[in-house]
């Protein structure tokens, strides 16, 4: 069986991110499968800019951040199979795939980064009735039809639910020459960023109705839903790894592995982000711890694994974190710990405990659950303190 | 005297200011966290400007569209116009990133470029 230190599956922005990592690391024997014609993912349709402020110090395109990514990888042959479909990872670490040349197959693998990135929820989950009515997109498949395929869904828009994508086909659609007639949102504040809101609605007078959960008629030919994003783990629950049912994505541990040892997880399909650049970090971190793992030897692995694991809890207002758990004794100098508000919080703070002491507290403006929040948990803080079982996150008013 | 609000969109964070105006000129802005915001209302009070991103088609290319964006800011004013110039452009594959699609955009010395890699029909 043809065999790999490291299978990256999905190459998207988390997965290109893990493999030049896990490389750096020293990491020689990598492959990424990716199911597309090309890799980048997701960003390949997303031609709006505004991606890798924070990684780039600039404003790229969506093409144009994965073509930053894709280079390294080439520059440092990295191996890649597109058109490649992953069917079964099983718990000896051995993937299943198949594609057009090579059928099927199973490769093996001393480590996994699982990186599938994230789907659409989509109608069904709404209970529109109806088998494929026309007139009717996820926000992303109108997202793929206008910007690679270049066809026009429709002329009169409405968008169900502002999410970013939404947001972001709102303008697109209305450059296009489509008239989008309205973005209604349930919800009393809206999923997507404020910049979006400002550049996308406001700059075209598209109107955004909140809390919209009265009858009204509104005449159109298109109806898109930009109503959430989640993540895509069937091959991660194939494998029964542990599942949190806030994010829907795998519950990890302060390196971002999951449940399974040497399988570890980032970008949408552990939690769905806001910002591509946190993806890329995120996932180089899942590459590099990786590649250590495959470094390190088994007795040591065994030792380390003996550790009591500190649990991350998330206290009042916050709806989870990522990671759940700090291995003291492997975390890294600096562990960085994201995690979303349960509603909008104004001049409210972040409060961070150690068991029952106070170590950290921060005011903020505003906190609102469609933009990721992060604390830094230090391992000098994390030393100090003797027996430290639990961390608690928690937002006071 | 006269105040905006604005929604800071220099990054995430979407800071909220207030920007007070007097003869077409800022004279106080406040709300922001950074230097950032401080030039990003200035410019969105007196002068606000994008940078326009859209699809041109591509002739002979292993995909139909590229994406193209504008390399710099244009005025607000201009977007319509400059989408107008886009429609109807085809270009011949290969294209590289940063090819430059149109030269000049409706003469604001700023041109329009392409933001993705498309490789010829093999």
């Amino acid at each position: 069986m043809e065999s790999f230190d490291i299978i990256i599956i999905g190459g998207g922005p988390a997965g290109l991110a893990a493999a030049v990592a896990a490389k750096e690391e020293g990491c020689n024997s990598i492959l990424i499968i990716e199911r597309d014609k090309e890799l980048g993912g997701i960003l390949n349709q997303c031609i709006h800019n505004g991606f890798g402020l924070h990684t780039f110090r600039e404003e790229l395109t969506g093409p144009e951040y994965a073509e930053r990514y894709i280079e390294r990888v080439k520059e440092l042959n990295i191996e890649y199979k597109l058109n490649t479909m992953v069917i079964d990872i099983n718990s000896k670490k051995q993937v299943t795939a198949m594609n057009k040349t090579e059928g099927h197959f199973t490769i093996q693998a001393k480590a996994i980064v699982l990186a599938m990135g994230c789907r659409e929820r989509a109608r069904g989950a709404l209970g529109i009735p109806g088998y494929r009515p026309a007139g009717i997109y996820s926000a992303g498949t109108a997202q793929r039809l206008v910007n690679i395929e270049g066809l026009m869904p429709g002329k009169e828009v409405v968008i169900l639910g502002s999410g970013d994508i939404g947001l972001i086909m709102a303008r697109r659609m209305t450059l296009e020459g489509a008239t989008v007639k309205l973005v209604a949102e349930l919800m009393p504040y809206s999923g997507g960023l404020k910049r979006n809101i400002v550049q996308c609605l406001d700059d075209y007078q598209i109107p955004l109705r909140l809390s919209q959960g009265t009858e009204e008629y509104f005449s159109c030919d298109t109806l898109l839903l930009s109503v959430g994003l989640i993540p895509e783990n069937e091959l991660s629950q194939g494998l029964g790894i542990n599942i949190e049912k806030i994010t829907s994505g795998p519950i990890v541990n302060d390196q971002l592995e999951t449940s399974e040892e040497g399988i570890f997880a980032c970008g949408n399909v552990l939690h769905v982000h806001d910002l591509v650049d946190f993806v890329s970090e995120e996932a180089s971190l899942a590459g590099r711890n990786a590649a250590r793992y495959v470094i390190v030897s088994a007795e040591m692995r065994e030792s380390l694994a003996k550790i009591n694991l500190i649990e991350l809890i998330s206290g009042k207002g916050v709806r989870y974190t990522v990671p759940k758990y700090i291995n003291p004794i492997k975390m890294d100098e600096v562990v960085t710990v994201r995690f979303r508000v349960d509603k909008v919080y104004r001049e409210g703070s972040i409060r961070v405990t150690f068991d029952n002491n106070e170590v950290w507290k921060r005011r903020k403006k505003i906190m609102a659950p469609g933009e990721m929040e992060e604390v830094k948990i230090k391992r000098q803080d994390v030393m100090s303190e003797s027996k430290l079982q639990n961390i608690t996150i928690e937002i006071i008013e | 005297m006269e105040t905006k609000e604005l929604i800071c969109i220099g990054c995430p964070l979407g800071c909220m200011m207030n920007v007070a105006i007097e003869k077409g000129q800022v004279i106080k802005i406040s709300g922001n966290s950074c230097q950032k915001g401080e030039q990003y209302a200035k410019k969105e009070v007196i002068n606000p400007t994008r940078i326009i991103t859209s699809t041109v088609i591509v002739k002979n290319g292993e995909l139909p569209m590229v994406s193209v964006k504008t390399s710099e800011d244009i005025p607000k004013d201009k977007i319509k116009d400059c989408m107008k110039e886009l429609k109807g452009i085809i270009v011949e594959a290969p294209i590289c990133i940063g090819d430059i699609i149109v030269r000049n955009v409706l003469g604001t010395n700023v041109n329009v470029i392409a933001t993705k890699n498309v490789r010829g029909q093999n």
